[in-house]
């Protein structure tokens, strides 16, 4: 077995458990009800997308709401992975199997993933009504659901960091969310604006860079920039890395 | 299939043909100790201040089946913690089997079977779904033997189907057990297995570790003395971090305060006169009369003395004449509570 192959030994095994695991109880379903559900409100509703009135084909109005729909939903996919790992005892079970430290992390990633993969893909329907509408713009829709499982996959990452932070879902949910608003308002212009106020304008791009709303637009745009695409894996990964050195500590406790 | 195959761990008699079929091997004996299995030396671990373990060494062979007595707080958990690679030791080294610890976790989780105190598992997961996790995170080419084997020798079948959490504490044990034992391992490791189950609960998990120890090494934690005579053929008592003794549990018995006291109940004569005249024998350390009403003679020197006290007993009639094994629980509050001190 090669170096890199070892340390993720029993990554596929994590993974299909914990993919099933969200299936296996009635909270997965409410999850994806709720996101079909509070996504497709954004995107008809007068206030939000506008879908309706503009009469374009196109799925900005849906894509366009998506990260500010992850920000609650996918620390709530996130929270259980590690707080209740730990709360219960498991991890020590898990981790005294033919199992790493980063072979379980990414596999938890993985399935967490994959989840919000399935529930991202079952908007399917609005791909649906704008191919029979109009003449969409398939390169921005494909782009768009890249941006989409992009961004999910990042804001994932700080929700594990967190799970794997505190024994406690509730916690790890509220701290989660938290950080990913944090994250989110780093794009917002207001943010910009009162940053390129008091710390000049070199500062403005450099925290202009950091936004993740400013990247995903980018890419949904349809334009699959390197530096958009380098922004969210390496941030994913960062987070990753970060959530793997602090299970490194928690995991005893 | 599993390690099973690895020539160290073929049943005895099978051992017996193949080393007879060799020329010059010489005849295998039965009363030849095992290879080492477990190998700790000087493990030493802190959590802040406090020192859970504090240097302690030992071996562990094939077929011990080794209990670690102590306290709560002795460092018995700790240490298991250690063997399986789940806690780093600040200094100190284990090997399994001849593997490092430290260097080689993962082929050293292969070789062992751990049950975590409390026997954690996946309460949202059914019986089989649970094992057959296990089995794929071990990558089991034959799982479904595998499972099918577990799920029989813990006596599971009737609960495959249901979902961990709804099982009782016995049941949830098994379950720890099964998947502890699901690549039929070497070694061992059961942290307070019998911990919280009610008396027939013990006596099943009890014997169903009796059952596992041929051929293997097994370590687990108690604190109830009579579990480790019970299942156990070596003694490790621990406090504050420390071995205090290495012994069998029968050595221990022996030692045990009271250890072949006789005890009766006069049923003809004045109880009173009995221990006043089994008092005034050279070989008696005391007897007394107890609050029920029976009379107890300790000897001075341990020895089993039935027939002295008989003796002693004179014309009197008494029944229910019985040798007692000696208070465990008071030689473990001796032994402990010396370091505390």
């Amino acid at each position: 077995m090669s170096g890199l192959a070892r340390r993720f030994t029993g990554m596929r095994a994590v993974l299909r458990r914990e993919f099933h695991g969200y299936f296996a109880s009635p909270l997965g379903y409410i999850f994806i009800v709720i996101f079909l559900i509070a996504s497709g409100y954004l995107m008809v509703s007068r206030d939000f997308g506008r879908f309706l009135e503009l009469r374009e084909a196109n799925l900005d109005a849906l894509f366009s709401y998506l990260p500010w729909i992850f920000v609650v939903l996918v620390p709530a996919v996130a929270m259980r992975l590690w707080a209740e790992e730990r709360r219960s005892g498991t991890v020590e079970l898990l981790l005294t199997l033919p199992i790493t430290l980063e072979g379980s992390y990414v596999g938890k990633f993985l399935a967490g993933w994959a989840f919000l993969a399935v529930s991202v893909l079952l908007t399917w329907p609005a791909v649906f009504q704008v191919a029979r509408l109009g003449d969409p713009d398939w390169g921005a829709i494909f782009a768009s659901y890249v941006a989409t499982l992009l961004a999910a996959a990042v804001l994932l990452a700080i929700g594990l960091l967190f799970s794997a932070l505190s024994k406690n879902q509730v916690v790890a949910f509220i701290l989660a969310v938290a950080a990913s608003v944090g994250f989110l308002l780093i794009g917002v212009p207001q943010t910009q604006e009162f940053v390129g106020k008091w710390f000049g304008g070199y500062v403005e791009r450099v925290v202009s860079s950091l936004s993740l709303l400013d990247h995903f637009e980018t890419l949904t745009r349809g334009l699959l920039q390197l530096n958009s695409l380098l922004f969210f894996v390496l941030f994913t990964v960062g987070w990753l890395v970060c959530g793997m050195l602090v299970l490194g500590q928690t995991k005893t406790n | 299939m599993t390690e099973t195959d690895h020539p160290d761990s073929v049943p005895p008699a099978v051992a017996a043909e193949t080393e007879a079929a060799a020329p010059e091997a010489p005849p295998p004996e039965a009363e030849a100790p095992g290879e080492v299995l477990i190998s700790v030396a000087d493990l030493t671990k802190h959590y802040g201040a406090i020192r859970a373990v504090d240097g302690i060494t030992f071996q562990v062979r094939r077929g011990d089946v080794l209990g670690f007595l102590g306290p709560n707080g002795a460092g018995k958990t700790t240490a298991m913690k250690m063997i399986t690679g789940f806690l780093e030791p600040d200094r100190g080294s284990i090997a399994v089997a001849g593997i490092d610890v430290a260097a080689d976790r993962l082929a050293v989780s292969r070789r062992i079977g751990y049950l975590p105190e409390d026997a954690p598992a996946y309460g949202e997961m059914t019986v089989e779904a649970f094992l057959r996790f296990i089995a794929e995170a071990r990558e089991l080419e034959a799982a479904d033997e595998a499972i099918d084997r577990v799920l029989e020798t813990a006596h599971l079948r009737s609960v495959r189907g249901q979902t961990i959490e709804t099982l009782s504490k016995g049941y949830k044990r098994r379950v720890g057990l099964a998947q502890a034992l699901i690549h039929d391992p070497d070694v061992l490791i059961l942290d307070e297995p019998t911990d919280g189950l009610d008396p027939n609960q013990k006596a099943v998990v009890q014997d169903l570790i009796s059952s596992l120890s041929a051929n293997r090494c097994i370590v687990l934690s108690t604190h109830i003395l009579d579990e480790a005579e019970r299942v156990c053929n070596r003694a490790v008592i621990l406090s504050e971090g420390r071995i205090l003794v290495d012994s069998t549990p029968d050595a221990l018995v022996a030692q045990a305060p009271g250890h072949n006291a006789v005890r009766f109940r006069v049923t003809e004569g004045d109880a009173a006169d009995v221990a006043a005249t089994l008092s005034a024998a050279d070989w008696c350390a005391g007897a007394r009369v107890l609050p029920g009403g029976e009379v107890e003679a300790e000897p001075m020197d341990g020895q089993n003395r039935l027939n002295d006290v008989l003796a002693a007993v004179g014309e009197h009639r008494v029944a229910d004449v019985r040798v007692r094994e000696g208070r465990l629980d008071e030689l473990f509050r001796d032994v402990t509570r010396g370091v505390a001190a």
